[in-house]
């Protein structure tokens, strides 16, 4: 039997809450493909609150995908502090020289003022006007990084490792700092019309930290922030392992998780099980070879494996499909999913 | 000998720089300073190794355990030393990237290897195939994280066939990663 066609956000709501929805929702989380819809360079297209949303609209549009996504790209959070943002033609921008180049530049550190830093301006500009053109049509997703995953581009990675190891006061003080910056960036999101905040913890997967550093440190500043958060959040390990820490995480108070496409994604849904949903994993780095069948069946194990019981939304496993990844997979992947995704999965054998 | 090798490994793993230091020191004691190296750092750097790749190590581990083994190798056989002739030219780069903690890792583990390497940091292509040239370099390694940069390593290679160098290059990072696991 059918079942009632649902908008975006309700089809989003009802797998959040562990039921069935219409289909499988999915989430194709472009963000530079926007600019190549306009015509446009890539640093051009961020420079316009009015880029993104056209942007949006148009590959929401021509996708069918389940969300918004006005994502700009990570060292936005960097630039906020007062970091260089380097652009490229071909893929995401980096985070220039660091911000703390010294651990003696920790204690004199201050969170930007969210409401006066007009880089993170553009971007509340930006979900306000596509909460104004949609309403509650589809979700639109806010982004933070982690405080505990930010210092990766405040200082560099070797440093900050150095940094958890040798120094935890100064450590310490970081986390402070970040964690006031993240939650009122992420209530800001919220207030502009984010329907949720997803939430980059690279640095929490049992790919960088062992589950001890993370029960000692980034688990207890995500329970902290996520407190602190108005609204809903996922936690996304941007192409990083979550099996060995799922627990934990799923006691920080997020009600999600995006996972890795180097773990097993049934395994995944079922440490998840009642706790969390998942995101996941299909892998952008071989995206961008697909063909369309190779797509679809894709997808159709994506779905075999983690669809039944609602949970689950599909998605990419890193949270920004690669620049070179073409329209036809992109289109591919989204007529499996509307052809397979369709509830119940009794294709599957796994329905129920 | 088994028995440091695994207090070595335990203290390593657990970012412990005195006990790690204490087992070196006791095992010089034993054995001679390139015993120690060769008995004792290279074969626990290798179990580490292979931990990242079983996925029970996490990559913070294996930062950390090639950094403080570094360390210990510098103090044991300095950089000029002459236990370190006769092996080939090599250079390490992050290749149009800015992210460096791989690069960081594979020259630690190198030189606590016992390896001397030239690290030329964040450079151009252009630029990596004229000193590759210039200095005559057997080994290549390069390091990227982001997608395009990993898809400029093949107009590195065209450049060096161009130009009949007889590199060989190695590569590594998340995009050969990710792209392994497909």
């Amino acid at each position: 039997m059918t079942r009632a066609k649902m908008t975006s956000l309700q089809r989003v709501l009802t797998t959040l809450g562990h039921e069935e929805p219409d289909r499988v929702p999915f989430f194709l989380l472009l963000t530079m493909h926007g600019a190549r819809e306009l015509g446009l360079s890539i640093k051009s297209y961020f420079a316009k609150a009015e880029n993104v949303v056209e942007g949006q609209l148009r590959l929401r549009t021509k996708y069918r995908h389940d969300c918004l996504y006005p994502f700009f790209y990570a060292p936005i959070e960097v630039e906020a502090f007062g970091g260089e943002v380097l652009f490229c033609d071909d893929g995401p921008p980096n985070s220039g020289t660091p911000i703390i180049r010294r651990d003696e530049d920790i204690p004199g550190l201050v969170p930007p003022k969210v409401g006066e830093t007009p880089c993170l301006g553009k971007v509340l500009k930006a979900i306000r006007l596509l909460k104004d053109r949609t309403g509650d049509e589809a979700p639109i997703i806010g982004v933070v990084m982690s405080p505990y995953s930010l210092p990766v581009m405040q200082m560099g990675f070797d440093k900050y490792i150095d940094l958890m190891v040798e120094q935890p006061d100064l450590f310490n003080r970081l986390m402070q700092v970040n964690e006031k910056f993240c939650i009122d960036w992420a209530n800001a999101q919220l207030a502009a019309g984010a329907t949720a905040i997803c939430y980059f913890d690279p640095v929490a997967s049992a790919t960088v930290s062992t589950r001890e550093m993370y029960e000692q440190t980034g688990f207890r500043t995500a329970k902290r922030t996520l407190s602190r958060i108005n609204g809903p959040t996922a936690t996304h390990m941007a192409s990083g392992r979550c099996l060995p820490v799922v627990d934990l995480i799923s006691r920080t108070g997020t009600a999600a998780i995006a996972t890795s496409v180097m773990e097993d994604l049934a395994a995944v849904k079922e440490a998840c099980r009642e706790k969390l949903s998942v995101l996941g994993n299909l892998n952008g780095i071989e995206m961008r070879r697909w063909s369309q069948v190779e797509a679809e069946t894709v997808v159709k194990e994506a779905l075999a494996k983690a669809g039944s019981g609602g949970g689950f939304i599909l998605a990419d496993n890193h949270g920004e499909i690669p620049w070179q990844v073409p329209e036809e997979v992109l289109l591919a992947i989204s007529d499996a999913v509307h052809q397979w995704g369709r509830y119940p999965l009794d294709w599957t054998g796994t329905h129920g | 000998m088994d028995d440091l090798v695994d207090r070595f490994e335990q203290a390593l793993l657990s970012f412990d720089r005195i006990t790690a230091e204490e087992v070196i020191h006791q095992a010089k004691k034993a054995g001679g300073s390139t015993n120690c190296i060769e008995k004792i750092i290279v074969p626990t750097l290798i179990r580490i190794g292979e931990g990242w790749e079983n996925e029970s190590v996490a990559l913070s581990q294996v930062y950390m355990s090639g950094r403080i083994c570094e360390d210990l190798v510098d103090a044991i056989m300095p950089p000029a030393a002459s236990g370190k002739t006769g092996q080939p030219a090599m250079a390490i780069a992050l290749l149009e990237d800015y992210h460096s903690l791989g690069k960081r890792i594979i020259y630690s583990a190198l030189r606590a290897n016992g390896l001397d390497l030239a690290d030329w940091g964040r450079i151009e292509a252009d630029e990596l195939v004229a000193k590759v040239i210039d200095d005559d370099i057997q080994i290549l390694l390069i390091s990227v994280l982001m997608l395009p940069s990993a898809l400029r390593i093949k107009t590195v290679r065209e450049r060096l066939q161009q130009k009949k160098a007889k590199t060989r290059i190695i590569v590594g990072g998340a995009p050969s990663v990710l792209a392994l696991n497909c």
